[in-house]
């Protein structure tokens, strides 16, 4: 294997950061670095003579053992790639393990703390909607029957005209009730609201309605049962009748649309407070 | 050549015959590897050098392997058998490296 042309000049190759590592001749070949390094040609040459074929022991032997290696590396290159795990050493596979199950056990309480918040959100979500819609409710009726929203509606409108005489507040009064007992749920006369601490009163004006002076032609509007309502008004010795003894003319005509649109403005209570709610109720 | 071929013809085996690592090699076998990959790159420096010889090669080549494997199970047997094989790849890529280095400069002179 030696050449026999190694230049002499070869030795002034640096040596010194060389470490004797070369397991090919460690420990065997003491005399490593006493002869002259082969310059770059001919050890481009002695690389090409090794790499020739020959059939000689050692290139068999050589081949032998890089076939040996390449197979090992193969089969271990495969054996990683196919199962990762299969490498590591018990007790790696046990803290992978414990890391695992550690995580898992996490995310799991995570899950679950998250699936009661969204049950509890959405729990509380149908409550509110429900209260809501019934708040609503409960709002427009209450809005309607306290005369604090307008209205409209399916009713009746009365006209009365007095005659010589001005009509007095009982016969305003009568109407009223007679509208009442047929169920009418809203009246409004002329301008006026009427709601639950509405009174007719007789001055010297007339008949004023909660303060305002009534002037003829006296215009009611009235929602309900236009069928309840009429032949309520009608009958023999009732409200109509009273405004036509009393010299004045009535007439009630039903309508398919009435709107009233005066609101009354409910005064804050200064005694009365609202029972506190039951919340388990 | 016939080197590289042995190389190439060993890989091909193995990829044709795709063998399972048995369990009581699986820890040994990357260390052996790699402790082959050394005893390699120092017998081509050696070649370089002209001081090669086959039974040499053979003999550190096989006494790699096998002692780099020993190394490893007897650390697996104290318990630091992962700091161990860590340890010894450290020192076999040391290796690589420096006869990577000595067979650098004699092909390219630098």
């Amino acid at each position: 294997m030696a050449d026999d042309d190694v230049p002499a000049v070869a030795d002034e190759e640096p040596r010194g950061e060389e470490p004797r590592g070369a397991s090919g001749g460690e420990g065997t070949h003491v005399a490593e670095h006493a002869r002259p390094t082969a310059s770059g040609r001919s050890a481009w040459r002695t690389l090409a003579r090794a790499a020739s074929p020959r059939a000689t022991r050692t290139q068999a032997v050589v081949a032998l053992l890089c076939g040996l290696l390449g197979f090992a590396i193969v089969v271990q290159v495969s054996s990683t790639r196919e199962k990762p795990l299969t490498g590591l050493r018990q007790n790696e596979l046990v803290r992978i393990l414990d890391d695992t199950t550690r995580r898992g056990n996490e995310l799991a309480r995570q899950a679950e703390s998250l699936r009661e918040q969204l049950d509890e959100l959405e729990s509380g979500n149908a409550d509110q909607k429900a209260l809501l819609t019934v708040a609503r409710e409960r709002a427009a009726v209450q809005g309607i029957l306290s005369g604090r929203l307008p209205a409209v509606g399916p009713g009746v409108t009365i006209r009365i005209s007095e005659g010589t005489e001005p009509l007095r507040a009982t016969v305003y009064r009568a109407i009223l009730e007679e509208l009442r007992n047929a169920g009418a749920e809203v009246v409004q006369v002329d301008d006026v609201r009427i709601v639950a601490s509405s009174s007719f009163v007789d001055t010297a004006q007339g008949v004023a309605l909660d303060g305002t002076v009534l002037t003829a032609p006296v215009v009611w509007e009235v929602i309900g049962s236009a069928e309840t309502i009429m032949p309520a008004l009608e009958i023999p010795g009732g409200a109509m009748a009273q405004v036509r003894n009393a010299g004045a003319t009535g007439e009630v005509v039903a309508r398919d649309e009435v709107k009233v649109t005066a609101i009354h403005e409910a005064p804050a209570t200064r005694w009365a407070v609202p029972v506190p709610v039951d919340p388990a109720s | 050549m016939i080197p590289v071929l042995g190389l190439l013809a060993g890989a091909l085996l193995g990829l044709y015959f795709q063998p399972d690592v048995p369990v009581v090699l699986q820890p040994y076998l990357p260390i052996a590897v790699v402790a082959a990959l050394d005893a390699l790159f120092g017998g081509l420096r050696a070649l370089l050098d002209g001081i090669f010889d086959d039974k040499v090669f053979l003999v550190s080549f096989l006494s790699n392997v096998v002692v780099a494997a020993l190394i490893v199970f007897i650390g697996d047997q104290l318990g630091v058998g992962t700091q161990l094989s860590t340890g010894v790849v450290v020192v076999l890529g040391i290796r690589i490296f420096s006869n990577a280095a000595a067979i650098r400069r004699h092909l390219f002179k630098a």
